[in-house]
């Protein structure tokens, strides 16, 4: 059996800087939670949420150093849940 | 396939006879053998079957006149509960993949046994433990269930009867349909003979490679949704109560978020099944190879976004059901592929009338009638008249008893002497078949009419309208319980008293005929090297 | 390709760790489902989400996304320590994302029985007189963050058990798939909270 080796070693000064970026992110949504955005506050919270684990998923996940099928399959079941949510809610917007 | 000639090894014993750290049951029970865990699954759900089945049975008995005939109220819906849940969720769901994918996806593929054995044996135990805990809501508590297989909300979490093991049961019994998910797709991924590419992969493999994903990504929603059923009997959340603001409907949208993709985790590995028998009869490789691998694929896709029309009558919004009704009309176009796909293969075909291929094309036949009726209900307008009638129980038997349970038995004739290394009398399992058939037919047929005239599904009671289809339908399913009675004796005798079966009896071109009957423990003394496409007649 | 091995001996670090990231979907997708829920009430009911998320102290929930988000760094890090042969300072680090799993969960603890002691849990009597939106917030509330500690459990479990395995020197640089599938396992764990702390804790 052959074994595919890993031959990649990310170094802790990335691991580093990627956490002081969701750091960052996180108290940036905390913050734009004091000021009135209206409506736009929950798209600001679930943007940096979703760049906050965008962030986990490519460099702490390994996803940007692994096999491309990887990433397509992540993508692939992000899509899934979305498209679920987006017809269930076909039923919620127009009841 | 790479080799023509079969090879024979005597030297190593067969799967059946092997010897391990075990002795007696036990070398069963804790085998990590995949070809074991497919007789170990074949042999639970053939018991859980036949129980399920007489039910059936007598609920038909007691449809045969009007009032009450041999049971009341009560025990009809605690009947039709128990039923369902068996036949769906311990039988028909995992039914295919587990029986017959566990035995012959690694032999199909050219691997020793399966990604990670230890949890294939693990998803046995927990399909065992999930089964138990189901029935023993029978036994104590309350009650049986009476909610019917679906366990729609607010009636689930309000009935006194005895849901939680019910529920709870289900719930455990996703986490072996996930188990053996993961295990097929790492294998199909990680396993394949060398040369095998995904364009040279049977059609079988192909088919629970779809089902497999289905089984991995729709299965955590049923997971959370029963979750939420049993912390709402248990905490009073909320989810799904609308005195607390709870939303009934939205259990129904989760609930059919994996339920109806569960249709096609039924459905696809039974067209892998008879992507396989035919063309090994019709001695002629498959019609649109590729056109049944993307149909596969599109089905297990779409598939997924299509659970609305469970739910037509419920009280969505008008953009959502216009939505679910294209989305259903559109799935359709992906399964007639596939029968086009079948009689083109047996055109100008010198055919081999053989006991698998009858049930193939009694399967082209019933799946046909399935199919045409799902569209009769997919159209909005012809929904509501139907809704929860006998239109609906009939064509639901088409598909998944007519679908799933015919290439169930078509698969076990067509594979039976390579999983016994012996033959079944043939005589008899035609006319199994022959009598399975005619009261299948009888059983079903009539329930069309019944529903097109307004008999509701899940009563035990009907008015005098209704009795003479009802005197048929009973008849039918006396007849069919017959034919199976035949079908599954023949079969259990010739295990043992059969004619030794050779290694290739149908002429077969797929991997799993390169190897002696019964297959050796380690399938292949030597990994195959594939260069062929499969199905190679030529 | 042809070894005689037996099967037990089989052994495929990418297939375990394409196994592993298809149980993450799984775990994704049972989540998703209580996602779904989240989202269906909270567009139905968006004032008394609004007033229930009030109760809830951002302070605690920014803590301990700070506590997650730090103990998902110093696990993947312990990775690339196990490449680079440095036994010990991969069981350091796992052993810091253990204790910052139990600091969160002791955090975790604080804030549920503060809101037991107000009353507020599921079927409770302040709780049933509050509107159907408060009632159905804090059902999901328990719900979503009672299963995410659930996670955690498990998540810890798993890690302890490959820090056996570390010490042992079963897990090393050259065979070390186990560690990252941990190391996986906890990274969705952290997945799941960056989206459950902005939908209770930051509702406006």
């Amino acid at each position: 059996m052959e074994k595919e080796q890993h031959t990649h070693i990310v170094k802790y000064k990335t691991y580093v800087f990627v956490l002081i970026a969701l750091l960052l992110m996180t108290f940036t949504s905390v913050a734009i939670t004091s000021l009135n955005l209206g409506p736009y506050t929950v798209s600001a919270a679930l943007l940096l949420a979703g760049s906050k684990s965008l962030l986990v998923l490519l460099i702490f996940m390994h996803l940007k150093f692994d096999k491309k099928f990887y990433s397509i399959m992540v993508g692939g079941v992000f899509l899934l849940f979305a498209s679920v949510i987006f017809i269930t809610f076909l039923d919620y917007l127009y009841r | 396939m790479h080799m023509s000639d079969t090879v024979i090894q005597n030297h190593e014993p067969n799967y059946l006879e092997y010897q391990g750290r075990y002795k007696g049951i036990f070398a069963w029970i804790f085998s990590t053998d995949h070809k074991r865990i497919g007789l170990l699954y074949l042999y639970s759900m053939l018991v859980l079957f036949s129980a399920a089945a007489i039910l059936g049975l007598l609920m038909k008995i007691e449809l045969i006149a009007p009032g009450k005939t041999i049971m009341d109220a009560q025990t009809y819906n605690s009947f039709f509960t128990l039923h369902g849940i068996t036949m769906i969720f311990l039988i028909v769901v995992p039914g295919l993949p587990a029986v017959f994918g566990n035995f012959f996806l690694p032999l199909m593929i050219g691997a020793k046994d399966v990604a990670f054995p230890k949890l294939n044996l693990l998803s046995w135990w927990i399909y065992i433990a999930g089964a138990a805990i189901v029935l023993s809501s029978q036994f104590f508590g309350d009650g049986p269930p009476d909610t019917g297989w679906t366990f729609y909300a607010p009636y689930s979490f309000r009935t006194g009867t005895n849901m939680l093991p019910a529920v709870t049961g289900a719930f455990i019994l996703g986490f072996s349909s996930i188990a053996t998910g993961i295990n097929f797709i790492v294998t199909m991924h990680r396993m394949r003979a060398p040369g095998m590419t995904w364009m040279k992969m049977p059609l079988f493999p192909w088919a629970l490679y779809g089902t497999s994903w289905i089984q991995v990504l729709a299965t955590p929603i049923v997971g959370i949704t029963l979750l939420m059923i049993v912390l709402e009997r248990t905490l009073q959340i909320g989810f799904f109560d609308p005195a607390l603001g709870g939303d009934p409907i939205l259990y129904q949208h989760l609930f059919w978020i994996y339920s109806h993709p569960a249709v096609y985790i039924m459905i696809l590995p039974a067209m892998g099944v008879i992507s396989e028998i035919i063309p090994t009869f019709a001695r002629k490789t498959i019609f649109g190879y590729k056109a049944i691998v993307v149909s596969t694929l599109a089905i297990a896709f779409v598939g997924y976004f299509v659970w609305g029309h469970h739910m037509f009558t419920s009280g969505m919004s008008g953009t959502a059901l216009y939505t679910f009704s294209i989305l259903t009309f559109l799935v359709a176009i992906p399964s007639a592929i596939k029968i086009f796909n079948w009689v083109a293969t047996l055109h100008k075909a010198s055919i081999d009338i053989q006991t698998p291929f009858l049930w193939a094309l009694c399967f082209l036949f019933v799946f046909m009638i399935g199919g045409l009726s799902g569209m009769v209900l997919g159209a909005l307008s012809a929904n509501v008249h139907l809704h929860d009638t006998a239109f609906v129980v009939a064509h639901f038997h088409f598909i998944v008893f007519g679908g799933t349970g015919y290439a169930f038995f078509g698969a076990l004739h067509y594979w039976y002497p390579k999983m016994f290394g012996r033959m079944y009398d043939k005589g008899w399992a035609n006319i199994g078949l022959a009598v399975f058939f005619t009261g299948f037919n009888t059983l079903y047929l009539p329930m069309f009419y019944l529903g097109m005239i307004g008999m509701p599904r899940r009563y035990y009671d009907y008015v005098e309208e209704f009795h003479g289809p009802n005197i048929v339908s009973s008849f039918g399913a006396m007849l069919m319980i017959s034919g199976l009675v035949i079908i599954i004796t023949n079969l259990v005798r010739s295990a043992r008293k059969g004619e030794i079966a050779e290694a290739d009896p149908w002429k077969g071109k797929t991997l799993e005929w390169t190897v002696a009957s019964p297959p050796p423990l380690e399938n292949f003394a030597e990994i195959p090297v594939v260069t062929k496409r499969p199905y190679d007649y030529e | 390709m042809s070894n005689h091995a037996h099967i037990d001996e089989h052994r495929d670090d990418e297939g375990a760790k394409t196994g592993m990231w298809i149980f993450i979907f799984t775990e994704l997708i049972l989540f998703g489902g209580l996602f779904i829920v989240y989202s269906v009430y909270r567009y139905l009911n968006p004032a008394a989400f609004h007033l229930a998320a009030e109760e809830l102290d951002t302070f605690i929930g920014t803590v301990n996304t700070v506590i997650l988000l730090t103990s998902s760094m110093t696990i993947a890090m312990s990775v690339s320590a196990i490449q680079y042969q440095n036994k010990k300072l991969t069981l350091i680090l796992m052993g810091v994302t253990i204790l910052l799993a139990v600091v969160f969960m002791v955090n975790k603890y604080f804030e549920w029985s503060g809101k037991i002691a107000h009353g507020i849990y599921p079927g409770s009597p302040t709780l049933m007189e509050a509107s159907q939106g408060e009632i159905l917030f804090f059902g999901l509330y328990y719900a979503m963050t009672g299963l995410h500690a659930i996670h955690i459990i498990i998540g810890v479990a798993f890690i302890a058990y490959v820090m056996r395995l570390v010490v042992k020197d079963e897990v090393q640089h050259d065979n070390f798939t186990i560690l990252e599938n941990s190391g996986l396992y906890w990274h969705l764990v952290d997945l799941i909270w960056i989206f459950l702390f902005p939908l209770f804790y930051l509702i406006t």
